[in-house]
Order: C-alpha cells, then sequence, then structure tokens
C-alpha cells in the first residue's frame, strides 16, 4: 500500500487518477471484487446524503446546544443576498446538517471521523450539484478522499485525542480539497496542491470540545472547514503550489500533534472549554464539576 | 503509527450512531470484541477509563457505547443509547471508573468481566475514525489489530491443545502468520492469538469449538 502522497502520486500516473489507485489498492488489500467496493462506498455515501437531509430539516443534540443552524443557513440561502458564493454556503450548510445529526446521536458516515462528518460530506453534496457530477465520479470524489486521508491516518494522525483538531477538521477539510480538486477536472499533482495547503492553514488547531461534547466548537469548525476546502481546491486549480511538499506538510502536522499538550487534545482542559461559559455549560449539564 | 490504517473504509466511514467515532464508534467496537473473547453474558463489568476516554466519556457517550458493545451491539445500532437500561434489565452490573493515570494511548480502558468464578481482564484503545486494537489480555500484552485475520482460543492450560489446534489450521490449509500463547498459570485458563493469511477462514470456529479443552473461540477479520 502507498504510505505517502509521492508513491500514490506515481499510482495515479499509472491508473489514471487518484480515485482508481484507491479503487485498485482496496481490491488488491481487501481481495473484494470491484462492484463489492463500490457497493460499500455507495451505502456509505446514501447515509451521508442522508444525514445532510435530517439535518437541514431541523435537528436538535441532546443537551440543545447545537441544532437549527443549518435550517438558519438554508433560510438565509433562500431569502437572502449572501456575500460568499452559492455553493460554497451550500456546501456549509450541508457541513453544519451532518454535525449537527451527530450531536444529537443520529446516523451518520464517519469522515474521517464522526467530529469532522460533515466536511468532506458537505463538500461532496454541494459540488454534485455544482458540477452535474455522476454517481461514479461522487464515488470517485470519496475514494481520492479516502486515498489521502489513509496517508494522514498512517503518517500523522487522524484523532483530535492524539492530534487535536488540525487532525480531524484539518485532514477532513485537505481529503475534501484534493477531491474537489479531481471532481472539477484538476490533475492527481494539484490534489496534493489542495492537500498542503488546506494543512497548512489548519495546523495548530486544537482539540478543545465544551463539556467534552462533540457540538462546541465542532458543528461550526465543521462548516469553516468545508468552506476552506472550496477555496484551497479553487487555488490549486489555479496552479498555486505549496512550497513545502504536501509529504513534508504531512509529517509536520503530525509532529505538531504529537508536540501539543494534553490539554488541547480532546480532554476539555484547555481553549474554549476552560472559558467561564463553558464551565458553567458543564455544570449545568452534569451537576457537579468532574 | 505506520501502516495502521489499511483499507479506504477506515477513513470513510463507519456508518455510525454519533457523536464520535473514537469514543462513540470505537468504544461500541472494542465493547462488542471483549464480549466475543469472553464468550458469554458477564454478571458484573468494571469499567476503566483512562486519559480522554477517563474525562469526556459522558459527553461521547463512551459508557453506552461500551455497555452496547458489551451487549453485542454495532456502532450504527440504534439501540444503543439505550443500552445502561437494557443491561440493567439484564442484571449486568456496571461500575464506570475514571482512573487518574496516564496510559500507554490517550483512549484506553480496561474492562474487567466477571461470570460466577470465573474473571477476564481486557485493555483495549480506540486509534481514530472508529479502529480499535486490543492491546492487553488477562495482563499479557498483546497486539490484536482489527483489519487481520485473527483468531482468539481460549482454552484450559493442557498438553496437547495448541498440537490439536495448529493441526486443524494444517489440515483446512489456512497458514498462521503469527501465534502467541499465554496463561495464567499452570493448568488455568490460558488463551493462544492467532493471526493468519486467509480471511475467509471463519469457518474453523466451529471446528476449533470441538478441540478437547477450548473454552471458547473468537474470529475478527
Amino acid at each position: 500500500m502507498f504510505q505517502t502522497i509521492e508513491e500514490l502520486l506515481k499510482l495515479a500516473k499509472e491508473y489514471g487518477s487518484i480515485s482508481e489507485a484507491m479503487i485498485q489498492t482496496e481490491m488488491a488489500a481487501s481481495g473484494d471484487d470491484r462492484e463489492t467496493i463500490l457497493e460499500k462506498m455507495r451505502r456509505n455515501k446514501a447515509v451521508m446524503f442522508q444525514s445532510i437531509e435530517q439535518g437541514v430539516a431541523g435537528v436538535t443534540s441532546v443537551t440543545g446546544l447545537t441544532g437549527g443552524d443549518a435550517t438558519r443557513l438554508n433560510t438565509y440561502l433562500d431569502t437572502h443576498e449572501f456575500l460568499s458564493g452559492h455553493h460554497i454556503l451550500k456546501a456549509v450548510r450541508n457541513a453544519v446538517a451532518v454535525n449537527e445529526v451527530n450531536a444529537k446521536m443520529g446516523l451518520i458516515c464517519a469522515n474521517p471521523t464522526a467530529g469532522s462528518a460533515g466536511v468532506a460530506a458537505g463538500v461532496l453534496s454541494a459540488a454534485t450539484e455544482q458540477l452535474n457530477l455522476t454517481e461514479e465520479q461522487q464515488l470517485n470524489f470519496l475514494f481520492t478522499a479516502g486515498a489521502f486521508g489513509l496517508i494522514i491516518a498512517n503518517t500523522a494522525s487522524i484523532s483530535g485525542a492524539a492530534g487535536g483538531c488540525q487532525a480531524e477538521i484539518g485532514s477532513a477539510s485537505a481529503m475534501a480539497s484534493a477531491a474537489l480538486v479531481e471532481a472539477a477536472g484538476g490533475t492527481p499533482e494539484q490534489s496534493a496542491e489542495a492537500i498542503a495547503i488546506t494543512l497548512k492553514n489548519m495546523m495548530g488547531l486544537i482539540c478543545d470540545p465544551v463539556a467534552g461534547l462533540v457540538e462546541v466548537p465542532c458543528v461550526k469548525r465543521n462548516a469553516l472547514g468545508a468552506s476552506q476546502a472550496y477555496i484551497s481546491a479553487d487555488m490549486a486549480l489555479a496552479g498555486i503550489k505549496s512550497v513545502i511538499p504536501a509529504d513534508e506538510v504531512v509529517v509536520a502536522m503530525g509532529r505538531v500533534g504529537k508536540q501539543m499538550p494534553t490539554i488541547f487534545k480532546e480532554t476539555a482542559e484547555g481553549g474554549l472549554a476552560m472559558t467561564p461559559t463553558a464551565q458553567k455549560i458543564t455544570q449545568d449539564i452534569y451537576g457537579n464539576k468532574e | 503509527m505506520a501502516g495502521q490504517f489499511k483499507s479506504v473504509f477506515d477513513v470513510i466511514g463507519p456508518v455510525m450512531i454519533g457523536p464520535s467515532s473514537s469514543h462513540t464508534a470505537g468504544a461500541a467496537r472494542i465493547g462488542k470484541v471483549v464480549r466475543n473473547i469472553f464468550g458469554e453474558q458477564p454478571d458484573s463489568v468494571d469499567i476503566w477509563l483512562y486519559e480522554s476516554f477517563a474525562k469526556t466519556y459522558r459527553g461521547h457517550g463512551t459508557d453506552i457505547a461500551l455497555v452496547g458493545g458489551i451487549l453485542g451491539m454495532e456502532p450504527d445500532d440504534e439501540r444503543l443509547a439505550d443500552s445502561l437500561r437494557l443491561a440493567y434489565d439484564k442484571g449486568i452490573e456496571i461500575a464506570f471508573v475514571p482512573k487518574k493515570e496516564k496510559a500507554e494511548h490517550p483512549n484506553q480502558v480496561t474492562m474487567i468481566l466477571k461470570k460466577g468464578q470465573r474473571t477476564m481482564s481486557v485493555t483495549g484503545i480506540s486509534i481514530g475514525g472508529g479502529n480499535i486494537q486490543i492491546s492487553e489480555l488477562d495482563g499479557f500484552k498483546m497486539h490484536l489489530n482489527m483489519g487481520t485475520p485473527t483468531f482468539v482460543v481460549v482454552h484450559t492450560d493442557k498438553p496437547g491443545v495448541i498440537a490439536n489446534t495448529t493441526r486443524l489450521f494444517q489440515e483446512q490449509e489456512v497458514n498462521i502468520g503469527t501465534m502467541t500463547v499465554t496463561r495464567v498459570s499452570k493448568g488455568e485458563t490460558a488463551i493462544m492469538i492467532i493471526e493468519v493469511d486467509d480471511k475467509n477462514s471463519e469457518f474453523i470456529v466451529q471446528k476449533l469449538e470441538q478441540v478437547p479443552f477450548v473454552d471458547s473461540v473468537s474470529f475478527f477479520n
């Protein structure tokens, strides 16, 4: 299996695209045939789209801390002259929707994690509408996102507890940006540039869940992770190159994750989790402080 | 860390009940694997939580997911939210103990299961995206990676059990990659962890259960 982005790009040259390289690698590693693998991905995609629909219709989390923002964005999209782009805002709305469903303990598809599940799903659904993606192209989007996700997971981390939020929303946003480049007709090299551009901006982002819940600030970070995927993809498609190669950026992100103090790694002991408001919320939810 | 994630579906997936892949889905998977290794419904389970698991288990539903797993539920089971009540109804005593000590991994849990005189302790870690490993069984360090076809055979420590087991694999032409044998003390419960090459070897489970002095057999893929 490919361990670096450089190796993945070589495979992509051989097979014609990153998504095809991922499908072939998966077939070889699992022993499953192509249709079995595509069917598995179809099922994951169906859950992603269902959770978007559910979230946009309106949900509230168990604690009542989050929910309703996807609906708010939906109304805003319909009734206002918004500032940013139509599809970027739809990606944001959809990302919020997935994570609101996640926060209410609904059914979602992790991508690469549950706390960051909205980013790639949100971008995929918006891009499907914007670029008229076929079913095959939509699945390819997820295989490409997964290919880069595997490298990041094996080289750095995709766990907030091990690497901070940069490893979750950062990885999700990078994966979505690279997949969006391919969906828009960009080259594998441009996908790699998008990974580097996105991860560089996410580097150092801490995981500081208020009351230890995957709600605040997770839902909004999904939204902004999705918007950044769009911008990074556009930058890469414009021909902008990262001075630091993507593989080195991934290694650096992993190192930052290791060096990050534990209080910033999903322990609810730092950052936003320690603000007076967060402390009050914790008190309200659990009663006596732990 | 290199190479722990092997499939695209380790990253895109699993389909699961929220809110956290490591703290909810991973926890449910650890619970289910632990239950499979134990082989029967326990009377009681003590659950020791470490680091991030200890600090955020309530907010992430780690508690209900671990117990749901013990009851045999998968991460996408809609009944997960009710697992504590279901366990209570089944008469299983559950205790959660958040520990202050550092652990080898930030998402670590040790579960101590009891049934009559029988006790087993298993440590699991959740490494991200719902992926897990079993790192300790009855005090023995081990590395049970989900994704590698592995048999866990709990048996009584008697001469010939290991030979009878490996002969079975030979007869079925399934190649053993690595094999670890551990025991509590002479003549008592012992465990074989057998990694094989062929992921379609679940059919051997039934045959293994027929081997004298074998108590329980689990297969993980």
